[in-house]
């Protein structure tokens, strides 16, 4: 009510707290490194960096729809998987031998819509079957890198094709390419959970399902449609990573993935019970957990020890989370 | 408070003298008694509120109590929890079974006693006692078999030889029929009338007044949070029983303009919903109603009588087992409330906060949500049109709040229900159903919501409300339908309408109601 004397902008102001918080908390990180951090400021530090969070930034994204409806997806890395042994086996012809711009174009297309299907899959099993997420996607999990493996028997492919790993290794105005892609894919997830009915939709499932459903919004497909988004944004992180590296090993590509992209998710400060999202919080998030790795790593801390700080980072998302709610 | 003389004349098993109980300040009991006579079933009713939960929370140690005595077996009785309670001989069954589906039916009657032999579980002695337990009770079953195997009225009966197992002197059975049907309801009486025979106590909390009468010997009525009446139900009629349960002088007049609806339709237009024969579950049974446009029809009932049950079947949002609708004259089967909304219904929940609003959203989108997919081209919303809405409602319906960017959970009661109102009448629709639409809300807001519907009834709306307030039914519907354990008994117009003729029909049905009108006293 009025006459309580609630400033005007009092939602809006929390939410921009909240997402300086982490940006803050970016810009004393960029800040520290320059610092203490040798050869910090420089275009290689960047691109190492770039190349990095990129994968992470891209699956974090979709996970960000995903936990906006109150679910979560421990698929993507097994996904990610998938999509890069795909790709390779499509251009290098171990199937058959298809002639060479045509190759490149499907193994392009086929992974991304492959993991698109499987995420699907995470969607009906969640929104028919009413498995908890957790569990749903945990079928994937497993089975999704048992699918990546047996794709090449387990063995690792290894490849030269400059049109395929232009999608890793490109430029465009001296820019990388998959730099370009992440932001183009953050932005249209940012734009579409603001402006577009769908992503109205996924913030009305994931704060009130009930209420939802009695307003006729169709729960069921709005789910699928997160889960799908989320195998889409798999695939291609999986076949930015295989491009970068060369080569692709189903038993290492996305490892631990779903956890950078739900870490990123929570630092960014959408909300886990559902409801709430922020996919430029989630951009920012994923920064920072990349920047902390680096900064340890490269001022002589174990990576094991960055782990640590990784969960820290989470709780203290959390623990900010939580004092949103009762402010 | 009016006590008769006890059924028993020596000590009760259980007295509960002057109890209270404040949460954040707030009285949820003020000076509560009780007292239960050995071997006796004994009715505690009340409607929503009332404060029949609390007092058995309190009773069975899972509430403090903030003052009052309570004697039990002739001693004080304090215990700090529910186990201790049932250690001490106080039972309660509740109405979701809250026993272990997965386990076996033995270890749930066995559970919390211990049954060991040279410190292993002694699994031989267990079935025997479970099995000697629900023979007590007529009942020989497979007591291996995980419990969510049987059906709920013998899920029931194993809860019941639980309480068994533990030597119960006071057995508290909330609602234990509600979900079963007239045969389970028949074997459930039977075991209370022999747990009665063995000299146990039982306090049987229900809204059915024929089953109160049937099974027990006197009853309590309780009303905001206080025991308003004991007395043998030989010697009170039905309808003083629920005049006392909704606080009314059973005899009192209609008090005109206590609500804000003002005068009433009387003309005939054509018939918008007819629903006939619904049944659902075991709480709906054969509900039948008509809504014409421009009308507005109250659905009247005590708690547990079926009403949001039956609205929640025109809007799709449960499926009935059996029965028919028909919209405009034509067959109408929802199967989504996405059905509903596409045949021009809307539907304002009687539980704003679990089924209404979606709390973090804004109240643009809370308001726009069911009219967004209108507001969209090629999937995008077009936010000026969405804005024109919302301005257009804040202001018809005098909507506070700061902007309409405030997260719709820091709003009052009343403007929420505003907002959902909203919701509804942005998309222009033919049929409003209204679940108890001014709960919660205080005095100023519902008048304003109150005087709301009966201008869109004016231009044409059909208005379906369902609601708990007498006055509410009396004075804003043209028309009104009561409805007692899950049937349509009645339905009351222009003159007939009166508060008296709903009381009587919740009290007796349709059978008994010519009678009661004049009789009074049952």
């Amino acid at each position: 009510m009025v006459d309580r004397g609630v400033p005007a902008n009092f939602g809006l102001s929390f939410a921009t707290v909240e997402r300086q918080a982490a940006l803050l908390a970016l810009i004393a990180l960029i800040l520290f490194n320059a610092a203490v951090t040798p050869h910090f400021v420089s275009l290689r530090t960047f691109n190492v960096n770039m190349t990095q969070v990129t994968p992470i930034v891209i699956v974090a994204v979709g996970m960000t729809l995903v936990i906006a409806t109150a679910g979560i997806d421990l698929s993507v890395g097994s996904l990610m998987a998938v999509a890069g042994q795909l790709a390779p086996i499509i251009f290098l012809g171990k199937i058959v031998m298809l002639p060479y711009p045509v190759a490149i174009v499907l193994a392009f297309i086929v992974p991304v819509v492959a993991t698109g299907l499987l995420g699907f899959f995470n969607g009906v099993l969640v929104s028919r079957y009413r498995i908890q997420p957790i569990v749903a996607t945990l079928v994937l999990f497993i089975a999704g890198r048992g699918i990546a493996q047996v794709l090449t028997n387990g063995n690792l492919q290894t490849f030269r094709e400059p049109g395929f790993q232009w999608i890793g290794l490109g430029r465009v105005g001296g820019l990388p390419i998959q730099m370009l892609l992440m932001l183009a894919i953050a932005a249209a997830a940012a734009w579409a959970l603001r402006r577009t009915l769908f992503g109205r939709q996924v913030l009305a499932v994931g704060g009130n399902e009930r209420a939802a459903r009695l307003t006729g919004i169709p729960v069921a497909r709005v789910k699928r449609r997160v889960y799908l988004i989320s195998g889409l944004c798999a695939g291609v992180a999986g076949l930015i990573v295989v491009a970068i590296n060369s080569s692709s090993d189903a038993n290492q590509v996305g490892i631990g993935m779903e956890l950078d992209a739900i870490a990123a998710v929570a630092v960014g400060g959408t909300l886990f019970a559902g409801g709430k999202a922020s996919v430029i919080g989630t951009v920012i998030g994923a920064l920072i957990i990349q920047l902390v790795r680096y900064t340890l790593i490269a001022n002589g801390v174990p990576d094991a020890a960055a782990l640590v700080v990784k969960a820290v980072l989470i709780l203290l998302a959390v623990w900010v989370q939580r004092r949103g709610r009762t402010a | 408070m009016t006590t008769d003389d006890p059924v028993g004349t020596g000590t009760p098993l259980l007295s509960m003298r002057e109890v209270s109980k404040r949460f954040a300040g707030v009285a949820a009991l003020s000076g509560v008694s009780l007292e239960i006579a050995p071997g006796e079933v004994h009715a505690l009713v009340g409607e929503n509120g009332a404060g029949k939960s609390t007092l058995i929370k309190v009773l069975t140690g899972y509430h403090r109590k903030d003052a009052g005595d309570v004697l039990f077996m002739g001693q004080r009785f304090e215990v700090a929890s529910p186990q201790a309670a049932q250690a001490a001989g106080i039972s309660t069954i509740y109405q979701e079974i809250n026993l272990v589906g997965l386990r076996s039916v033995t270890e749930n009657i066995c559970l919390g006693r211990r049954f060991r032999r040279f410190g292993f579980v002694d699994w031989p002695a267990m079935h025997a006692e479970a099995r000697r337990l629900l023979k007590r009770l007529d009942l020989s079953i497979d007591v291996r078999q995980p419990l969510d195997s049987f059906s709920i009225a013998t899920q029931q009966m194993v809860a019941i030889a639980r309480t068994l197992g533990f030597s119960s002197r006071l057995v508290i059975m909330d609602e234990p029929t509600s979900s079963l049907d007239d045969r389970e309801v028949a074997v459930l009486f039977g075991v209370i009338r022999q747990l009665k025979a063995e000299g146990l106590s039982i306090i049987f909390v229900s809204h059915r007044l024929d089953e109160l009468y049937s099974i027990c010997d006197r009853v309590t009525i309780m009303r905001d949070g206080r025991t308003v009446l004991t007395r043998a139900l030989s010697g009170i009629g039905k309808l003083e029983l629920v005049a006392a349960m909704l606080g009314r002088e059973y005899r009192s007049v209609e008090k005109e303009g206590a609500t804000a609806f003002g005068h009433k339709a009387h003309g005939s237009h054509a018939s918008l919903l007819s629903a006939e024969g619904l049944a659902h579950g075991n709480r709906l049974r054969d509900v039948g109603f008509e809504v014409a446009s421009g009308e507005i029809v109250g659905l009247s009932g005590l708690l547990g009588a079926g009403r949001t049950e039956s609205v929640r079947l025109v809007f799709g949002a449960d499926l009935p087992d059996r029965g028919a609708l028909r919209l405009n004259g034509r067959p109408f089967v929802p199967r989504e409330p996405a059905d509903a909304i596409a045949a021009g219904i809307g539907y304002c929940t009687e539980d704003r906060k679990s089924e209404g609003i979606v709390p973090d959203l804004s109240v643009r989108e809370n308001l726009t949500l069911a009219l967004l997919p209108r507001l969209t081209k090629r999937g995008i919303v077009d936010e000026k049109a969405q804005r024109r809405v919302v301005n257009r409602f804040m202001e018809r319906f005098g909507i506070k709040c700061s902007s309409p960017e405030q997260a719709v959970r820091e709003l009052s009661g009343g403007n929420q229900q505003k907002v959902l109102l909203a919701r509804w009448l942005a998309l222009d629709p033919q049929l409003l159903i209204l679940d108890e639409p001014t709960r919660g809300i205080d005095v100023g807001a519902k008048a304003e919501i109150q005087k709301l519907i009966r201008e869109l009834a004016d231009r044409g709306l059909g208005v379906l409300m369902a609601s708990s307030e007498i006055e509410e039914i009396v004075e804003g519907a043209d028309r009104a339908y009561v409805l007692r354990d899950g049937r349509t008994v009645d339905c009351f117009a222009g003159e007939r309408l009166t508060a008296e003729a709903i009381l009587s029909a919740m009290a007796h049905g349709s059978e008994a109601r010519h009678g009661a009108g004049d009789a009074g006293n049952g």
